[in-house]
């Protein structure tokens, strides 16, 4: 039986689905068998960013209502055997599916995969319901900035009142110089307020938004920091104990060292 | 005047009986005597035609069991019907105005904590949270989000906390946001209050000179 984890943040535009397809890439390339799950059903754009969009034929509003079975909706990423993606339905909304049903599908999903990672959408309404209903961990994304800090501070609130009992923290986007100018959120400060454990950062990069686009999930690329950021992550939830990224980069020996690390 | 172990009072009203019982004595005396006046000495009065019955305990405190107790003795004679029990409203413990609760945990964005009395709070309210009291509140932790004390009106409550950096503070009808010099204090525990309708902040030390009803330590 595996495990499904819930990537959500409450607030959009934070990065959830940039982090679902990441770290469900940087897991298959530690050889796990993975699913990402996308529920935010009539915006989905999970496909998009892992690059799967031509491939789609039935997606989880099909499994739902009996279509089709679970395993014609799962679409093959092209990079690893054992990676797939159940895709959202476009057509229709939130309401087209209830939270039973997603429980159920993740159930199933679990079975066959070592990990399931549920892209949220955001909202704390039907959407959000849906997507922790199958959820056995959440990893809750914020940005370092006071209105996702907020957000996030909700929807820690409301998985806590959940079954989920410990989210995980990661913040995004984070602009080393910003933070050292005292213009950006210090983590230090975002932790004191969320008050839960962090399982990692990530600096901003324009490498994401070029990989984005690209249809080729960021930790694919090496050389970039984020990348990086997104396989320490993967390896923490295996359960290593991995060191936090520095963000500073003139240390030039540790970032290096970390790097070494980080790619391992 | 009299001095004998009295402690049932039967006292005889237009429609019925009033049944005064001591409030001082101990519960055992009281129910002992009440069985006896009713079995023997009182027999002849009380059996009868239907009486309504007041029963009137005083400032005795009763639980639910022990005022139980008191009524099956006089359910046992069939003729007394109880029309009433008059007795304290709750018990002291549950006095909103000198007890204290602790609770502890984190009010998070969007969560209100609401709380009948008096509240010691550990733990942080985070911004977005709100924390309302009818009585004073107490943080110990960060206060960021909302707090609210004196709900129903209470002007003399006070509001303390670890770290007080609210987005908005309330004492009853005041609404008070915090001016920027705040940011800028030495982190000590403070309280804030109602002086002259227009809320204050001083050191928790001080808290004496708006509380003098607090218990007040004086050392040797």
């Amino acid at each position: 039986m595996g495990e499904a984890i819930v990537v959500t943040s409450g607030k959009g535009g934070v990065g959830k689905t940039t982090t679902s397809a990441n770290i469900g890439t940087a897991l298959a390339l530690l050889g796990k068998k993975v699913c990402l799950v996308d529920t935010d059903i009539g915006l989905r754009n999970l496909d998009v960013v892992m690059g799967l969009e031509n491939r789609i034929i039935y997606d989880l509003i099909d499994v739902a209502e009996g279509r089709c079975r679970l395993n014609q909706a799962l679409v093959k990423d092209k990079r690893f055997d054992e990676l797939y993606m159940l895709p959202a339905a476009q057509t229709k909304d939130k309401h087209a599916v209830t939270a039973e049903q997603v429980k159920d599908i993740i159930l199933e999903l679990k079975k066959d995969h070592e990990y399931v990672i549920i892209d949220c959408p955001a909202g704390i309404e039907q959407g959000f319901k849906n997507a922790i209903a199958g959820a056995d961990q959440a990893i809750v994304v914020t940005t370092p900035e006071h209105a996702a800090v907020r957000d996030a501070d909700r929807i820690i609130g409301l998985l806590e009142s959940s079954h989920i009992s410990s989210p995980k923290l990661i913040v995004n986007r984070i602009r080393a110089n910003m933070v050292k100018s005292g213009d950006m959120l210090e983590i230090e400060d975002i932790l004191q307020v969320l008050n839960i454990d962090l399982i990692g950062i990530v600096p901003d990069d324009e490498s994401v938004i070029k990989a984005a686009n690209s249809g080729e999930p960021t930790v694919m690329n090496p050389d970039s920091r984020a990348a990086i950021a997104y396989r320490n992550i993967a390896r923490r939830i295996l359960g290593d104990t991995v060191p936090l990224m520095l963000l500073d980069q003139k240390k030039g020996m540790f970032t290096r060292f970390k790097k070494f690390f980080g790619m391992g | 005047m009299t001095v004998k172990p009295n402690h049932v009072t039967i006292k005889g009203i237009k429609d019925g009986l009033v049944f005064l019982l001591d409030d001082k004595c101990e519960l055992g005396t009281l129910l002992e005597e009440l069985r006896y006046k009713l079995e023997h000495s009182h027999q002849n009065i009380l059996t009868g035609p239907i009486i309504h019955v007041d029963v009137k305990l005083g400032t005795r405190i009763v639980s639910d069991d022990q005022k139980e107790s008191i009524l099956d003795i006089l359910r046992q004679k069939g003729n007394l019907l109880i029309r009433s029990v008059e007795m304290p409203d709750s018990e002291p413990a549950a006095d909103p105005l000198k007890s204290l609760t602790t609770m502890c945990g984190i009010v998070r964005s969007g969560q209100v904590l609401h709380h009948e009395g008096n509240l010691m709070f550990l733990g942080d309210v985070n911004p977005g949270g709100t924390i309302a009291c009818t009585g004073d509140i107490f943080i110990l932790g960060s206060l960021r989000g909302m707090a609210h004390a004196g709900l129903e009106g209470n002007e003399e409550a006070v509001i303390a906390a670890s770290y007080l950096a609210p987005t908005q503070l309330r004492i009853a009808e005041v609404i008070s946001r915090p001016p920027d010099e705040w940011e800028n204090r030495e982190t000590s525990m403070e309280f804030a209050f109602l002086s002259d309708g227009k809320m204050q902040i001083d050191k928790i030390s001080n808290i004496l000179r708006m509380r003098p009803d607090f218990i007040a330590f004086k050392g040797v």
